[in-house]
């Protein structure tokens, strides 16, 4: 097995604010990224394959193939955008690492055909970060 | 959620500490063998940086697997406050008996650790400099 990695970065803002919580709730557990205006990141996102390299063109899946995934279903959707207001799959949820991560797993695991989706790592800062990845799945 | 998707969170912490690698159950002539210029008497020191991963379930309200303060001040408690600007050696009560290479530091931080309250501790891993990483997971049941 053959585990392949994309790395891709976008900038978004987001706030977190979870409406069935009182405002001074709010603010203990979501401290200063609970602003209201909100506030961004450069995320980076690091998407690993998992496969073996066809005989043929020694490749688990086309990396152009890739990118162009990657463009389409995550730049497009999440890049210069507030998170909270704009993607619709993180509707009604706290737009964190944890919850995008998934997001964008699910969105990313049906489009790759050739090998599967091994690992989402996002990192939200350098220091800080999520990765989602199957029950079970090891290496890489 | 039980959708059979695992969520891992993994936060990055620094702190910078001098060690000198010295076994006492080795000759002074085999120390200085085995560890090369590690085994300089007075020490010297290392910027470390410690990655932590937790995972749990996502909490639904928070959208969080653990808060983020309460996960940084563990950490902060159990390992920066008293391994930052120390001598492991002198200042750290388990490598007066064991020698504080990096495999060795790296499996104390993860002893500190594994007992945080709000997530599970999944690994420690321990970056010596850029160039050396040490990871540990526990011992496999």
């Amino acid at each position: 097995m053959v585990y392949l990695t994309r790395k891709l970065e976008f900038s978004a803002s987001h706030l977190y604010h979870n409406p069935a919580l009182s405002a001074e709730e709010n603010k203990r557990i979501f401290g200063k990224c609970n602003n209201p205006h909100g506030h961004g990141h450069n995320y980076t996102l690091e998407v690993t394959v998992a496969g073996e390299p066809d005989p043929v063109t020694g490749m688990v899946l086309d990396l152009k193939e890739l990118k162009e995934i990657l463009e389409r279903e995550i730049t497009q959707r999440m890049d210069h955008r507030f998170l909270n207001y704009e993607v619709a799959e993180l509707k009604g949820q706290i737009p964190t690492c944890e919850n995008i991560a998934r997001v964008i797993w699910n969105l990313l695991e049906p489009k790759i055909n050739k090998g599967r989706l091994h690992k989402v790592r996002l990192y939200e800062t350098p220091d800080l970060y999520a990765d989602c990845y199957r029950n079970g799945a090891h290496g890489a | 959620m039980n959708d059979g998707l695992k969520i891992e969170l993994g936060r990055r912490y620094r702190f910078s500490a001098s060690h000198r690698l010295h076994s006492s159950k080795l000759s002074e002539e085999e120390n200085r063998r085995v560890y090369g210029k590690c085994n300089n008497p007075h020490g010297h020191g290392h910027n470390y940086v410690v990655e932590v991963s937790v995972s749990g379930t996502v909490d639904p309200a928070t959208g969080m697997i653990a808060n983020l303060a309460d996960l940084d001040g563990f950490v902060e408690r159990e390992v920066i406050e008293p391994f930052d600007h120390k001598s492991l050696n002198e200042d750290v009560a388990k490598f007066r008996e064991s020698v504080p290479t990096t495999e060795n530091v790296c499996k104390e931080i993860f002893e500190r650790l594994k007992h945080f309250p709000k997530a599970k501790l999944e690994r420690v891993r321990v970056e010596e400099t850029g160039n050396n990483t040490f990871e540990y997971a526990g011992e496999e049941v």
